[in-house]
């Protein structure tokens, strides 16, 4: 009888009875699966490290007794990714419109050095070293330098018909001609000191513990909001909505998600040389108290300044470049999916002929997401310039196929049309995560190398092989 | 006698579209020479020919997909400005094209409204309007069609014809073109476009018609005209010519005297 029934109940709806009862759930709340076994690969990743590490240096008080899920290092894993980041989410665009960009990193380079020279050879003497402009007129600059470049190439590609392979490739040799030429081939160094803080450097380059939570509580009531408005609206033109626990999941998972990861940043203290600075500057007293080498607040003993379990201690909270990358991350899936701007991108990537059949100026687009790619370089190169307080030629190395390979393990298609901005900045993280955690068992960067592009084929077969299967 | 004056079929007065002396060449090759055809409210006009005989071209030149070399377009006697597809639907002019030209990787929803998206007052797309939207015009059109939130590539050939007729007819065309409408699509689902050309006939709507199949044509038609080697053979009403007299339009040129020749018609010896 069961196959009998099976066979009704397929007639019934498009969901198939066969798959499993997980399968549904997801699919009536409209879960991504893809998504979730990134996610669960992500997880996997971080806790192999920790137990590694742990095996390997026991005592660094991670989760699994490692020196990988420790807030500190978790902290710096999200400032390390924040560059990647902000870049592969206009890479996205750019491949769902059927185009790559091979010149980012030489673009990073170039607006890096240009926006060095500007602050520490013409701001820094005119307005005096250290005014409070140079900061905010370098990072226009840079983001209008980087906007500009990339509007030149995508004149080139839209209206020069040259392929974007091209006209990037040559972009990716000149631009870094260009950036030797401006620095005079020497590193343009110290940055402006607000500007420094962009990258994360220093215990005033992060919002601290209270701003930190207001900004999770902010984020939690917008899910929820967002999520009560699209039921509403689903509502109010009368069809089915998702059924209201996968609602109530979606804001409880999204909301822990926020919650946590405010508590991991929250729970880094800056370290104790800094916090000693910090307290005798600012005339803050430290407690007396007794010397504990695992301790990670300071205290007096006698006239000196130890470490011990109760002290006084500076709780970090988000560094500005993850706020950044969390920013962009918002404004660029908001562009991508609620804007005519990213419909048009996705239906270009789909069929590029019907697009314009349809009435979409693809040549104007494809300027404008080339534009988009360019202002989003721009603030990477802000971001990692400010982070090393240095602009070098080199600081975008090889950037471009860090960037490119973090939107394809994110799910970007080559072929155009598919891909998310989430799935990118995951894959931004999951190829930082996998650097960073071998760094962290001293494997040789040549190895590491390795290991990269591997996942990188890896998780594009395993992507292809279960789009086959979902089909 | 001029040739508007003999034109038939409820059609009179100024014709809704004029193509006059259309030519357009790619290459060393003219894919169009020196072509004029015309169109009257509610009428049909069946465009025939061999592949590569032009009519593709010629009616891509009307709907702003090419830019003709030379020529004229008129709409309701004035001379029209098409210069590509957004000129061409700021004239009522839409058009079905044979390969469909959908965007596979989005849903119905988003293919019927591309590049007229409706917005909330925030100017972000209003999906949730435009998929009820959707689901009104489907159901009219196709009403066993279900499958809103999947991307277009994963339906059946005649649920992606619906999506593109759909599209077509939503946004109050006064022109519409239909390059081999059911060239894809089983006995059932042709009649039903049959239907659909006869109701928007009667909406006063003026369709071209481009189709291999000459019965299509003879069933549907009012008006018909032959394309062959990038020249207009002949235009003729359907009632003054024959199946036969039509294929001999289509294969060699022949014009036979119920139809008013054109510049591709062989004269005869």
């Amino acid at each position: 009888m069961g196959w009998g029934m099976a066979e009704q109940s397929n007639a019934g709806g498009p969901a198939s009875s066969n798959e499993g009862l997980f399968r549904r759930l997801l699919r009536a709340a409209e879960i991504d699966t893809r998504m979730l076994g990134m996610l669960a690969a992500l997880l996997l990743i971080w806790v192999g490290f920790d137990v590694m590490s742990a095996i390997l240096r026991p005592g660094g008080g991670g989760l699994f007794g490692g020196s990988f899920l420790t807030s500190r290092n978790l902290w710096i894993l999200l400032v390390q990714t924040s560059v990647i980041a902000v870049m592969t989410t206009g890479m996205v665009l750019v491949i769902v419109l059927r185009q790559i960009d091979l010149s980012v990193g030489s673009m990073l380079s170039v607006v890096a050095v240009a926006t060095g020279v500007l602050q520490v050879f013409e701001l820094g003497p005119t307005l005096g070293v250290g005014h409070p402009a140079i900061w905010i007129i370098a990072v226009i600059f840079a983001i209008a330098l980087g906007a500009a470049i990339g509007m030149f190439n995508g004149v080139l590609i839209a209206y020069g018909q040259i392929p974007s392979f091209i006209v990037t490739l040559g972009g990716l040799i000149a631009f870094s001609g260009a950036a030797f030429l401006i620095a005079s081939g020497v590193t343009v160094a110290p940055m402006d000191k607000t500007f420094k803080l962009i990258g994360g450097n220093g215990p005033l380059a992060s919002i601290g513990p209270m701003w930190s939570w207001v900004l999770a509580a902010v984020a939690c009531v917008g899910i929820g909001i967002a999520t009560l408005s699209g039921r509403r609206r689903r509502l109010k033109f009368s069809f089915a909505p998702k059924p209201v626990w996968a609602d109530v999941l979606t804001v409880v998972v999204g909301c822990a998600a926020v919650l946590g990861t405010t508590a991991v940043v929250n729970s880094y203290l800056w370290p104790a040389r800094v916090a000693e600075r910090f307290a005798v500057e600012n005339n803050i007293p430290i407690p007396a108290g007794v010397e504990n080498r695992a301790g990670l607040a300071i205290c007096t003993a006698g006239d000196k300044v130890v470490t011990c379990l109760d002290g006084l201690s500076f709780q970090t909270g988000y560094p500005i470049p993850v706020l950044i990358m969390l920013a962009v991350g918002l404004v660029m899936t908001f562009v991508a999916r609620r804007t005519r701007f990213g419909r048009y991108i996705f239906a270009t990537g789909g069929n590029p002929e019907a697009a314009e059949l349809a009435g979409v100026n693809t040549k104007r687009l494809t300027v404008m997401v080339f534009t988009l790619m360019g202002a989003l370089v721009g603030i990477s190169a802000i971001i990692a310039s400010a982070r090393l307080d240095a602009a070098t030629t080199a600081l975008g190395t090889l950037n471009e196929l860090y960037v490119i390979a973090a939107a394809v393990i994110g799910g970007t298609s080559l072929a155009g049309g598919i891909g998310t901005i989430y799935g990118a900045i995951v894959g931004a993280l999951l190829m930082q995560s996998l650097q960073s955690g071998m760094a962290l068992l001293n494997v040789d960067s040549a190895y590491t190398n390795i290991v990269v592009g591997i996942v990188l084929v890896l998780a594009v077969f395993v992507d292809q092989a279960y789009r086959r299967r979902v089909k | 006698m001029t040739i508007d004056s003999i034109q038939t079929g409820g059609a009179r007065g100024v014709p809704l579209v004029e193509l006059q002396d259309v030519s357009i060449a790619f290459g060393g090759i003219r894919a169009v020479d020196h072509a004029s055809v015309d169109l009257y409210a509610g009428e049909v006009v069946g465009l025939l020919g061999h592949n590569g005989a032009g009519k593709s071209t010629l009616i891509k030149v009307l709907s702003g997909a090419y830019k003709r070399d030379s020529g004229n377009i008129r709409i309701d006697g004035k001379e029209a400005d098409i210069s590509n597809p957004r000129d061409a639907k700021a004239y009522g002019i839409e058009t079905i094209y044979q390969t469909l030209a959908l965007a596979d990787n989005v849903d119905a929803a988003a293919n019927l409204y591309l590049g007229r998206e409706l917005r909330t007052r925030w100017g972000t797309l209003d999906d949730i309007a435009m998929e009820a939207e959707c689901r009104r015009v489907m159901g009219r059109l196709n009403p066993n069609f279900r499958r809103f939130k999947e991307p277009v590539k994963s339906l059946s050939g005649g649920q992606r014809q619906s999506v593109a007729i759909a599209r077509a007819i939503h946004f109050n065309a006064r022109i519409l073109i239909m390059d081999e409408p059911t060239a894809a699509l089983g006995p059932q689902e042709t009649a039903q476009v049959g239907e659909l050309i006869m109701q928007l006939k009667a909406q006063g709507i003026g369709i071209f018609l481009i189709s291999h199949d000459i019965h299509d044509v003879f069933d549907l038609a009012d008006r018909l005209a032959v394309m062959k080697n990038g020249r207009v053979v002949g235009t003729a009403h359907v009632k003054d010519v024959t199946k036969d007299e039509v294929l001999g339009m289509i294969i060699l040129g022949k014009c036979p005297p119920g139809a008013i020749p054109g510049p591709g018609a062989i004269k005869e010896a």
